[in-house]
């Protein structure tokens, strides 16, 4: 495993656009505005001092009620060099992010997930269909103002009773 | 031994059609082959030969049309539920479900927007197996429990008319 990890290359690479997260002390981690994310992700996986093949998770965080409210957290894995990249990219409400399954093909079901739980739509994304929940679920049950409980129904007496006004559905979003 | 030794050859025995049938309904209970969570893992070291349902005449069957009881081994999910409700459909009368640990009994620690809250709540429930999991030993048990009910049952055929399934999918 060659040196230090070459931070600075990337942040050299996309001047003023693509920052360091000091809070973070595991890995090498950066902070990118959605915009950049699809490019910044070509980069590290086609440059020679990186070769970032494996893309090894996509998190989805709410930070309701501060702003901005969403976060996705992508880890990268380097099988040539053996580095680890956390990606940090920060989105509005409600929630969009450009898709990398062209980039890593196995962001698919990732960002799958990530819609299922938070809502958080990818664009361009080839099949972007619930995967844990069933097709008719409505809500983001893993959002922090959705009810630890769930709604109240025949299988679920313990829930909170829905008001008609909170109901959205996938329709609403798309 | 009986058989081994001729003991019973040649010999007339009475009972009444009610012993006799429930006996055969509790000497063969053949579950259904589905575990959902980690509760399955009990239910197989049950099956297998240190603890040996066979004995009990407890044989695993890969069919519904083929089985008579139903264990419901883990958590199920509201996704999971109508599955479970359809097999329970496809098992001809009589069947029996058993509810095996904690969240299949009444959700568990699992008290969340996509479990359902106890299974009697799609099935009829006849025997509950508490534990989280429950051993085999626990298992063995509640079968066994379920074989003196059998025993103890006195109507033979249902008269009342079938109840009908009702339609998971809109109320989920």
């Amino acid at each position: 495993m060659p040196g230090q990890f070459p931070l600075e290359k990337i942040i050299d690479n996309f001047s003023g656009q693509v920052s360091t997260d000091p809070t973070v002390t595991d890995m090498p981690c950066v902070v990118v505005p959605p915009a950049v994310l699809v490019a910044l992700c070509l980069f590290l996986r086609d440059d020679d001092a990186f070769k970032f093949n494996f893309m090894a998770d996509i998190c989805g965080v709410d930070f309701y009620p501060s702003l901005p409210r969403y976060q996705l957290v992508y880890h990268l894995y380097s099988i040539d060099l053996g580095w680890r990249l956390r990606i940090k990219c920060p989105l509005d409400d409600p929630p969009k992010a450009p898709t990398i399954t062209h980039i890593w093909t196995t962001a698919n079901w990732h960002e799958r997930e990530a819609f299922d739980m938070f809502g958080i739509v990818f664009e361009g994304h080839p099949d972007l269909r619930r995967i844990y929940m069933w097709q008719e679920f409505e809500g983001w049950p893993m959002r922090r103002n959705y009810p630890l409980r769930g709604y109240k129904d025949k299988y679920n007496p313990f829930g909170e009773e829905k008001a008609s006004s909170q109901k959205h559905t996938i329709g609403d979003i798309l | 031994m009986g058989n081994l030794t001729d003991r019973y050859k040649d010999n007339v025995l009475f009972t009444t059609s009610e012993n006799i049938m429930n006996w055969s309904r509790k000497s063969s209970l053949w579950p259904e082959t589905f575990g959902i969570a980690c509760c399955a893992i009990e239910m197989i070291a049950a099956g297998c030969a240190r603890y040996d349902l066979d004995r009990f005449g407890v044989v695993f069957r890969a069919s519904p049309r083929q089985s008579d009881v139903m264990i419901i081994a883990g958590t199920v999910t509201k996704k999971m539920a109508p599955i479970i409700r359809r097999l329970y459909d496809q098992m001809p009368e009589p069947r029996y479900v058993i509810a095996m640990g904690t969240c299949a009994i009444s959700g568990g620690v699992y008290n969340t927007y996509s479990v359902v809250q106890g299974s009697d709540l799609f099935v009829p429930v006849d025997v509950n197996v508490a534990g989280c999991p429950p051993r085999p030993d626990a298992l063995l048990h509640g079968i066994v429990l379920l074989q003196e009910k059998i025993t103890k049952s006195r109507k033979q055929r249902k008269t009342d008319s079938l109840p009908q399934s009702p339609s998971m999918k809109e109320e989920v």
